[in-house]
């Protein structure tokens, strides 16, 4: 072993109790920050993935202006068709074609107006978790039949079951009037309020027809494996809409700027706590360096007369928090890493969240995953900054005069 | 305890022999204190927005529906009575304010576009001071009484009807025989609101007007009640059920919306666990420095003891080092997290993040809301935590033995 590094080490342990308090610091807010980490960017992954999964996806190509206005005009021309054009070209990709239009539904009891899509019953289920979510009867059959499916909180508040006629009123493309009866046939439940109450969908031809759409449609949504995926397909996709349509490609992230917000909301406030916890640490290292330092003052001065350089001194000083550092970054990690895989196995809920959850399109309870990157990212910040922290110690000493620092005690 | 005051200062003298030590453990305990308080107040701002704005959409501390309408929000489940009687009901109670209403989905239809929206048939003046809606900011002007005829919208619906002031809409919704009830209005006033999504959602029509339009006589589907704090609403609640006896469904408004109560609930543990978590890394630092004050001075603490302090005292004299300088750190990170939070109580923009904000329930300008019940759990809590992590030290440095102290090396 290099002597300098054999002089660290054995410094290091002259007061074994203050360097294990130190390190204890660095272990407890290791622990925590992978556990934290590993949980925050667990939870964003699949506030993304279940919210675009439910009915966005990760793209959708719409005529400009529709994103904002969602005016029944702003259509997709020929809409079927550059669905099954862009399927022939991205065969491995989840693509599917929708229209939407609002509408008075009527039970024989009650009315309430709601959205109503137009959705190709054969491709829909590859971009959209809904006609998996179907509580009682089935999903849309058939890309001509008069059906619907509608959401839990809509049937009950028509008034309605499996079976049970619906009539739609509504205004059609051209701004005719637009009427149907169709059949009810499945009732899906979400958990998101806003879809169970005010959702309907029935089979796109049946929707053309109904409202007069002439081929037409309002979105085509793309779903690619992962959401990484995605952001390399977008290109292809623009690339692959034929010429002069006009049409244009929104990702995820415009489709719900809320989403990629409030992470970025909570992601800030998230980065303020750690940022503190890890400048207390920072202090504790800071602290007892500058006690080491101090009370070494009296041997610095004699090796210093000696001939050693002040310079050398500093770097004995930042390897001694360097090897305190590597062992707070080891155990902390490896203690955040069972503290965390313990919840990765049996979940971790807290009480009463379940609303809160649920408004974010989260499960009551959530399982973190430890990733090497979750893993690493807080210890080596907490490293850092404890090198930094020893810095002012180590600067100190080129300010020692040997025979003043002799004399010292 | 005559002691105390020695011990005090004798304690207030050691933390300063070894200044640099005490004032970055200081600057530590500052931060931290900062930290929690200022961290804390943000959070407890948003929260407060996110339910004020909550309540006031809702709106009122308590209402009271027919016990059908929650589950089928529809003018067959309303409240059967009449206006006259209620006011002859809650006026001579002396509620802060309430207020009866019409509200029930409804369908609005421009010459361009229709949407669903929630029909609000309201006395303006009852609602004047409790409405999420400014009156004096709306665009043209906001409903005049409960006989207007005019309809008041959302700027965002307004642009998706492609409407404006001064032109008709039409409202329709279902009469107490499920018949269809609608009816031209003119657009006389559009609103803004913290939210976005209000803009689309509301539609605010005279409480008369609704009433003929629906065909329901002087009947109503909703009454509210403000108190005067929304974090106790139990005296108005109790209040009004012995009003109603029994008839109607009386509700809080953390039950009419789980998560905005839960929210609330969240906050308070919220809090703990923060300050807890800071504590805690203060407390590595803090037991290190106190370890560390009692080590260099084994020698005088032995000669003390030899000279006849009672054992008793050393424990006193470090628990009080430990105590003033967690005291002195609490004041001044108390301060300067005071002094942080006033210059900032006009609001921060943070409308970058407001579509995400509003996924959460809040609005996009946040004030900061110091709560002196947050700021004394925190110093409580620091206090008491400090109290316990010096005992350790403290307890090792009386009981030493006095010639093993005096002759150890240091």
């Amino acid at each position: 072993m290099n002597i300098v590094l054999r002089l660290a080490w054995r410094n290091l342990w002259r007061h074994s109790k203050r360097t294990w308090l130190t390190i204890g610091a660095m272990v407890f807010s290791n622990t925590l920050l992978v556990f934290m980490i590993s949980i925050q960017f667990g939870m964003y992954g699949l506030m993304i993935d279940n919210t675009l999964q439910v009915f966005t996806g990760h793209m959708q190509i719409q005529a400009p202006g529709y994103k904002d206005d969602q005016k029944m005009r702003q259509t997709v021309p020929d809409i079927v068709p550059l669905a099954s054009q862009l399927r022939e070209k991205f065969p491995t990709q989840a693509i599917a074609a929708r229209g939407w239009a609002f509408g008075l539904a009527s039970s024989d009891e009650r009315s309430y107006g709601i959205g109503i899509f137009g959705a190709e019953p054969e491709f829909e289920p590859r971009v959209s978790s809904l006609p998996g979510l179907i509580k009682e009867g089935r999903y849309l059959h058939g890309n001509d039949a008069t059906e619907i499916v509608i959401g839990a909180v809509l049937a009950r508040n028509l008034r309605v079951a499996v079976g049970d006629e619906l009539t739609l009123l509504g205004s059609g493309l051209d701004g005719s009037f637009a009427a149907a009866v169709v059949n009810v046939v499945g009732v899906f439940e979400s958990g998101i309020p806003d879809i169970d109450r005010n959702f309907a969908e029935m089979p796109l031809g049946a929707f053309q027809d109904v409202f007069y759409m002439e081929g037409a449609g309002h979105q085509v949504v793309v779903s690619a494996a992962t959401l990484d995926d995605a952001d390399l397909l977008e290109p292809e996709i623009i690339a692959a809409l034929p010429a002069g349509t006009g049409l244009v490609v929104h990702d995820w992230d415009a489709l719900q700027p809320g989403l990629k917000q409030a992470i970025q909301a909570d992601m800030s406030s998230a980065f303020f706590m750690y940022g503190i916890l890890v400048i207390l640490v920072a202090f504790s290292v800071l602290n007892t360096q500058l006690m080491s330092v101090l009370e070494r003052t009296h041997e610095f001065g004699i090796v210093m007369s000696l001939g050693l350089k002040a310079g050398r001194l500093g770097r004995l000083i930042m390897l001694e928090t360097a090897l305190m550092g590597m062992i707070g970054l080891i155990i902390g990690s490896i203690t955040g890493v069972i503290f965390t895989s313990w919840f990765t196995v049996n979940g971790l809920s807290i009480p009463g969240m379940e609303e809160m959850a649920a408004n974010f399109n989260l499960p009551a309870r959530i399982y973190p995953q430890v990733t090497p990157w979750t893993m690493v990212t807080g210890p080596s910040v907490v490293f850092l900054f404890t090198l930094l922290a020893s810095a002012y110690p180590a600067l100190r000493l080129h300010r020692l005069h040997p025979v003043e620092a002799m004399r010292a005690n | 305890m005559r002691t105390v005051p020695v011990l005090t200062r004798l304690a207030w003298r050691y933390l300063w022999r070894n200044h640099r030590r005490t004032i970055i453990m200081l600057s530590a305990i500052v931060i931290g204190v900062w930290a929690i308080i200022f961290m804390t107040a943000l959070t407890r701002g948003m929260v407060d927005q996110m339910i004020k704005d909550g309540i006031s959409v809702l709106p009122g501390h308590v209402q009271v529906h027919n016990p059908q309408f929650l589950d089928d929000p529809s003018v067959s489940n309303r409240i059967t009575i009449g206006d006259e009687e209620l006011s002859r009901m809650f006026d001579p109670a002396g509620f802060k304010a309430w207020a009866s209403r019409v509200r029930v989905p409804a369908v609005i239809t421009s010459e361009r576009e229709s949407r669903g929206v929630t029909l609000l048939g309201i006395d303006p003046a009852a609602e004047r001071e409790f409405s999420f809606v400014d009156y004096d900011e709306v665009e043209g002007r906001f409903l005049e009484s409960a006989e207007d005829t005019g309809v008041v919208i959302g700027r965002k619906l307004a642009k998706t009807l492609e409407t404006r002031v001064g032109k008709r809409i039409v409202l329709m919704s279902q009469d107490p025989d499920n018949e269809i009830a609608d009816r031209g209005f003119r657009v006389v006033g559009l609103f803004g609101a913290s939210m976005p999504a209000f803009e689309e959602m509301y539609v605010f029509v005279g409480k008369k007007t609704a009433q003929k339009m629906l065909r329901i006589g002087d009947t109503t589907t909703e009454i509210v009640f403000i108190g005067d704090d929304y974090r106790n609403v139990d005296p108005t609640y109790e209040r009004v059920i012995d009003s109603v006896d029994g008839k109607l469904k009386v509700s809080r408004w953390y039950e009419v919306d789980n998560y905005l109560g839960t929210m609330m609930k969240v906050m308070d543990g919220f809090v703990l666990i923060w300050v807890i978590v800071i504590f805690l890394a203060l407390s590595f630092g803090l037991v290190n420095t106190l370890v560390m004050a009692v080590f260099e001075r084994i020698r005088e603490i032995g000669l003390m003891l030899a000279l006849g302090m009672k054992p008793a005292s050393i424990l006193g004299q470090i628990i009080i080092e430990s105590m003033l300088l967690l005291v002195v750190g609490l004041a001044i990170g108390d301060v300067l997290a005071w002094a942080t939070i006033q210059p900032l109580k006009e609001g921060i923009d943070i409308s970058a993040v407001a579509e995400g904000m509003e996924m959460m329930g809040a609005s996009s300008i946040l004030y900061p809301k110091l709560y002196l019940k947050d700021m004394i759990l925190a110093n409580v809590v620091v206090l008491f935590l400090g109290f316990l992590a010096s005992l350790s030290p403290a307890w090792r440095a009386s009981r030493y033995e006095p010639v093993e102290a005096i002759t150890k090396v240091g």
